[in-house]
Formats: C-alpha cells, sequence, structure tokens
C-alpha cells in the first residue's frame, strides 16, 4: 500500500469514527473506561477474579442459550430431553459440560472475588455500594443457581427444590402461603419447573446483567482499592491530573487479566473433559435418577457452593416448636457480608497493615466456612454419635454448631477487634 | 454558572442548584415559592399512577398461585392393606405426597411408650399433626397400623425408614425413621425425637377403613371422636 492510500484509509476512519462520535459518546466513553481510566500499578494475583466472574457470566450466558434450543421445561420430558443433549445433540455434552462446570467455577471465582474484597479492605468508605452491588450479584447467582439445579428433574434436583421452597415456609405466619405459591402447587411439580425455567433463563440473567453494569459503574465513578488499600487519588500528577500511582487500565489491565483468562481457561477445560462431575461435588451422582416425589435419596446436600450454609441451616435447632431460627441464620449468614462496610471501624483497609487480632479472626472465619462447607457435603452422623454425656448427640452436628457460632462472631465483634487491633500506619504511596 | 433569572424555570430550586453542589449549601432552598396546586397535581397523578400499577400486579402474582389442575388433583385414594407383613410397611401416593402404612408388631408397639421422655411431644398435643381419632400413644386407629404422611416436618423430605434397632443409628435406637436431608428422627409412631431439626411430628392424614383390609386416605373417620 502506498503512503497516500495509507492515509486515504486513515481519513476514512476518521470520518466514520467522527460520524459516530457526533451521534454517541464512544471515543468518549473509550477513553473513560478503558484507555484513560486509571487502576493502581500494584494490582496482584487477587485482581483476576473480577474479569474472570465477568468471563463467567459471558460463558453461562451463550452456552445456556444453546442448552434452551434442545431443553424441554416439563416434568414428563426434562430429565430426557438433558440426556438427549449430552448423547444425541451435536456437541450438545461439550455445551452442557460447560454451564454445569460453568455454574461451579463461577462461585470458584466470586468466592475468591470476595474473599480480595476482605483481605485489602475493599467494602470499606468510599466503596460500600460497589459492595453492596456485589452482595446482591451474589445472591442473585445463589437464586440463579438454585433455579438451573431443578431444571435437570433428577433426585437431588428435586429434593434439593423442595426444601429450599419449604425453607420459605418457615416464615411465621405467611410462610406456607409463600412457599406455595413460589411452587405453584402443593409439592414440587411441573408447575414449579416450568416456572424455575423462566426465573433461570430470563429473569434472573437480566438482574444479574443490570446488577453488574451498576457494580462497574460504582467502581468506576471511585476507582479501584489495591493491595495496599492507599487511595492513589490522593496524589495525582500536578499538570496532567492523572494518579502516579494509576496506569491505564488498557492495555496493561486487558492484557494482564488475559494472562488470568488463559490460565483459567486451561483449568476450565481440564475439567470439563477430564472430571466434568468432579467427583460428585459438580454434578452429583443422585442427579442422574430422575425425580422421584415420593422417595427422597438415602443422602442428600446440596452442590458445593451451598454447604457452607446448609450446615448453618442443619445445625442450628428448632425453639419453640418452629424451625425458623435455623433458617433465619441461614439468611444471616449469607446476608452478613452486606453489613461489612459498617461492622468493620479499623482505621485501616488492607490486611498488610492489620494487625494479629484481625489476621486471627479472618483465619477463623476461613476455617469455619471450609468446615461448614465440608460439613455440608456429608451426612449428619457421619463422625458417629457422642456418648450418653451429651445425649448422644451426632458429633458432627454439634462441630457445626461450634463453627457456627464462630462464623457468626467474626461478624458480630468485628466493630470490637477491628477498632482494637494494633495497624500498621498506611504508607502514602502505593509499594508495588 | 450564572444565577441569573430564568424565565423557564418555575421553581428556583430545579436544576442551577442542583447540578451545582458547592452552592447548594449556601443557597435557600426556596421553599416559600412551591406550587402547591401544582404539587398536589403530581403527588395526586403518581399516587394513582402507583394504585394502577399495584392493581395490574395482581393478576400477575395470582397467576403463580396453585391452578384449578393442581387443586383437582387432591382425590383420596384406597389402599389394600391386607399384604403388609408384621413389622414391615408401604408407600402410598396422596396428592402426591407418600403416605406411609407400616405394621407394627406387638413388640414394636410395647417399645412406643418406653421412649417418651425422649420426645418432643409424646402425647400429641400438637393438634394440627393427626386428626383427633388419632391423638392416642399410636397415633393410629388400628394399634398395629399406623398410617403417616412420610414428609418430614422439617423442610419437606422423605425420611428414610429404619425398623430396625441399632445399625447405623446408634445403639439406643428401637426402629422408627430418619431424615437424610437435616438429621431428624422420628418414632415407629411418627414422633420426633428431641434434639431434632424438625419442630413437630409427622402428620397423620385424614382416613379411615372402608373395611378390615382397606384403607381410605384422605376422608375423616365420621364419629369416632
Amino acid at each position: 500500500m502506498t503512503d497516500k492510500n495509507k492515509s486515504k484509509l486513515c481519513s476514512v476512519m476518521n470520518d466514520t469514527i467522527n460520524w459516530v462520535d457526533a451521534r454517541f459518546p464512544l471515543t468518549s466513553n473509550i477513553k473513560a473506561h478503558l484507555t484513560e481510566y486509571y487502576a493502581p500499578k500494584n494490582f496482584n494475583f487477587w485482581y483476576f477474579f473480577g474479569s474472570l466472574a465477568l468471563l463467567v457470566l459471558v460463558l453461562q450466558i451463550v452456552t445456556g442459550i444453546f442448552l434452551t434450543m434442545h431443553y424441554k421445561p416439563d416434568a414428563d420430558l426434562a430429565f430426557g430431553s438433558v440426556e438427549y443433549i449430552m448423547r444425541d445433540v451435536p456437541w450438545g455434552w461439550l455445551i452442557r459440560y460447560m454451564h454445569s462446570t460453568g455454574a461451579s467455577m463461577f462461585f470458584v471465582v466470586v468466592y475468591l472475588h470476595m474473599f480480595r474484597g476482605l483481605i485489602y479492605g475493599s467494602y470499606r468508605n468510599p466503596r460500600e455500594l460497589i459492595w453492596l452491588f456485589g452482595v446482591a450479584i451474589f445472591l442473585a447467582l445463589m437464586g440463579e443457581a438454585f433455579f438451573g439445579y431443578l431444571l435437570p428433574w433428577g433426585q437431588m434436583s428435586y429434593w434439593g427444590a423442595q426444601v429450599i421452597v419449604n425453607l420459605f415456609s418457615a416464615i411465621p405466619f405467611i410462610g406456607p402461603d409463600v412457599s406455595e405459591w413460589l411452587r405453584g402447587d402443593y409439592l414440587v411439580s411441573d408447575a414449579t419447573l416450568n416456572r424455575f425455567f423462566a426465573f433461570h433463563v430470563i429473569a434472573l440473567p437480566f438482574v444479574l446483567a443490570g446488577l453488574v453494569v451498576a457494580h462497574l459503574i460504582a467502581l468506576h465513578e471511585v476507582g479501584s482499592n489495591n493491595p495496599d488499600g492507599v487511595e492513589i487519588k490522593k496524589v495525582k500528577d500536578k499538570v496532567t491530573g492523572i494518579p502516579l500511582d494509576g496506569i491505564p487500565f488498557h492495555p496493561y489491565y486487558t492484557v494482564k487479566d488475559l494472562v488470568g483468562v488463559a490460565a483459567f481457561l486451561m483449568v476450565f477445560s481440564a475439567i470439563i473433559f477430564f472430571a466434568p462431575e468432579m467427583g460428585g461435588y459438580f454434578l452429583e451422582a443422585n442427579n442422574f435418577v430422575p425425580a422421584d416425589p415420593l422417595k427422597t435419596p438415602a443422602h442428600i446436600a446440596p452442590v458445593w457452593y451451598f454447604t457452607p450454609y446448609y450446615s448453618i441451616l442443619r445445625a442450628v435447632p428448632p425453639i419453640l416448636n418452629s424451625q425458623f431460627p435455623g433458617v433465619a441464620a441461614m439468611g444471616l449468614s449469607v446476608v452478613a457480608f452486606a453489613f461489612l462496610p459498617w461492622l468493620d471501624r479499623s482505621p485501616v483497609k488492607s490486611i498488610r497493615q492489620r494487625g494479629a487480632l484481625y489476621k486471627r479472626w479472618l483465619a477463623a472465619f476461613v476455617v469455619s466456612f471450609l468446615v461448614l462447607g465440608y460439613l455440608g457435603t456429608v451426612p449428619s452422623n457421619v463422625w458417629g454419635q457422642f456418648g450418653a454425656w451429651l445425649g448422644g448427640a451426632d458429633r458432627a452436628t454439634v462441630v457445626a454448631r461450634i463453627f457456627t457460632v464462630v462464623y457468626f462472631l467474626f461478624f458480630i465483634l468485628m466493630p470490637w477487634y477491628t477498632k482494637k487491633d494494633k495497624t500498621k500506619p498506611v504508607p502514602e504511596r502505593v509499594t508495588g | 454558572m450564572l444565577n441569573s433569572v430564568n424565565p423557564f424555570m418555575h421553581e428556583e430550586n430545579m436544576s442551577d442548584n442542583q447540578s451545582d453542589k458547592q452552592q447548594a449549601g449556601s443557597q435557600t432552598c426556596g421553599c416559600s415559592q412551591v406550587d402547591q396546586d401544582k404539587r398536589n397535581f403530581l403527588i395526586a397523578t403518581s399516587a394513582v399512577g402507583a394504585l394502577g400499577c399495584a392493581a395490574v400486579a395482581v393478576p400477575f402474582v395470582k397467576s403463580m398461585t396453585p391452578s384449578e389442575r393442581a387443586k383437582a388433583a387432591g382425590a383420596p385414594v384406597e389402599v389394600d392393606i391386607s399384604k403388609i407383613q408384621p413389622g414391615t410397611m408401604m408407600t402410598a401416593e396422596w396428592r402426591g405426597k407418600p403416605v406411609w402404612i407400616i405394621n407394627r408388631t406387638d413388640e414394636m408397639i410395647a417399645d412406643l411408650p418406653k421412649h417418651d421422655d425422649k420426645l418432643s411431644d409424646p402425647a400429641s398435643d400438637v393438634t394440627s399433626q393427626q386428626p383427633v381419632y388419632c391423638k392416642n400413644e399410636g397415633r393410629s386407629i388400628k394399634p398395629n397400623i399406623a398410617v403417616i404422611v412420610g414428609i418430614c416436618t422439617h423442610l419437606g423430605c422423605s425420611p428414610s425408614e429404619k425398623m430396625q434397632h441399632g445399625g447405623d443409628m446408634g445403639d439406643a435406637w428401637t426402629g422408627g425413621f430418619f431424615c437424610p436431608c437435616h438429621g431428624s428422627k422420628f418414632d415407629l409412631a411418627g414422633r420426633v425425637f428431641k434434639g431434632s431439626p424438625a419442630p413437630i411430628n409427622l402428620v397423620v392424614p385424614p382416613h379411615k377403613y372402608l373395611s378390615e383390609n382397606v384403607l381410605l386416605i384422605g376422608v375423616d373417620t365420621e364419629d369416632k371422636a
């Protein structure tokens, strides 16, 4: 191409962009959110998971669209149509495994993303709304996972839905009517399956997408936190007004995130091709048996990402002939995250400046979360019973009760131990 | 921004003050110039609009309640119980739920009162859990035949049959049911053991005997109050 042709092409492209910019804020948005959006230069490993969550959301939506082309939301046909996708639809097995593995991986990256927020204090002023939108995304995601899990109409689908919908009947006075309304029948049935399909494929994905946009708008308004908990907007270049510790999101972090995407896709593919059921943790064995409303499988447990909360539900005994306290505790164990911005009274954000007290409580919380998560995957009589001195109580139940208390103490005592903690001074600039 | 009089702005606190954050504190809000008629009109139309939205929501919310077809599917069922051996049980389906019919042996019946102290509600005082004619130790019309809805009163799973002594339920176990979902335990009369997440005993459905061996589930025994 000659120089003359090159410059002609350039001017055509410029004209096109100018034409668009006069009608739609294309260039200014690219600048505001990518090329001139300044993110702290010291992001580390933990900062991969936000963009990975977005990647998984896109994967779930795309694979989901293709699954709906073959799936039948009908109690008589649903189970068969999933097997049809697995066996007869060309590449159906791949799309279905991408979707089912994607569900679990979504929770993996979201839990890691949330843990990042915990350790670096990303929920603190001025990022409370980012955090609240995030908690809402997490709740919507749990709903999405729950509704989706009924669709294969296997035994676990059926009894899982039965239990979760019945959680609402524990609400005093209005509960039984609420759960009947949710089911659209007196038991989980075709009506329930059909509406869960509607929630799963249209209602919640819309809500999720909207919340993700709100999460990102709030993030770009105040800017990212970073591992040092330093506000990079405090120190700006006097002439350009650009934060001295900031680098443009594109190309620096787009390229960094692509490395994360590559690594993630290797893990993701390995699971899909070699262990799509993940030993019963991603797809439970009982879900390969069609739903039978007359027979609960001998051992039922939710998928791994719900097990910590499920353990809490199981651990709380009924009070005054009511199962409501257990249900309330489970609900609270999820919603508790929303209160973090106001529970944390520490003068510092990041774990790098926190003292031993906070670190110990955080460690206790992580251990409780993991132990409760494990116990939720096994029957409550897994470790046998204590002797008569403890009333013959199940050992696992007692352990779950102890860790449930620790789980909640992490939140309840936070105002106290974050204030009392001995913290280090926050550096002026990021430390790289 | 100039604070000149704008002939198109009725209330001086509309867009000028809101867009200019720094001035918002120093200016009076101009409340004295509120056009009350206009405000009343706006409030009234908003209220009517909100009412309209609420009214339109009703059919959508109602559309999710059980349909006429679902309501019609609750007919009583007849069960022949002659083939249930003592010490075993069968499961019938009534309104889509499992109903257990348990033929208890004399030994099982004799075991029932022995563990009353370990139960939450040994005398079945919660009246909604059984018809009046089944408020007795065995929660049944005939002492040996128990008819129980096999749905845990906790969160609706169907408990597993553990009718034998001991086993994985521990040495003190004298037979009953164990809910696999959240570990609730019930005895052979469907009474819940203390410490279970289930708050109340299993439900005994309305039922009556049409003859010695034919049971009708879903219809009350009339006169045995």
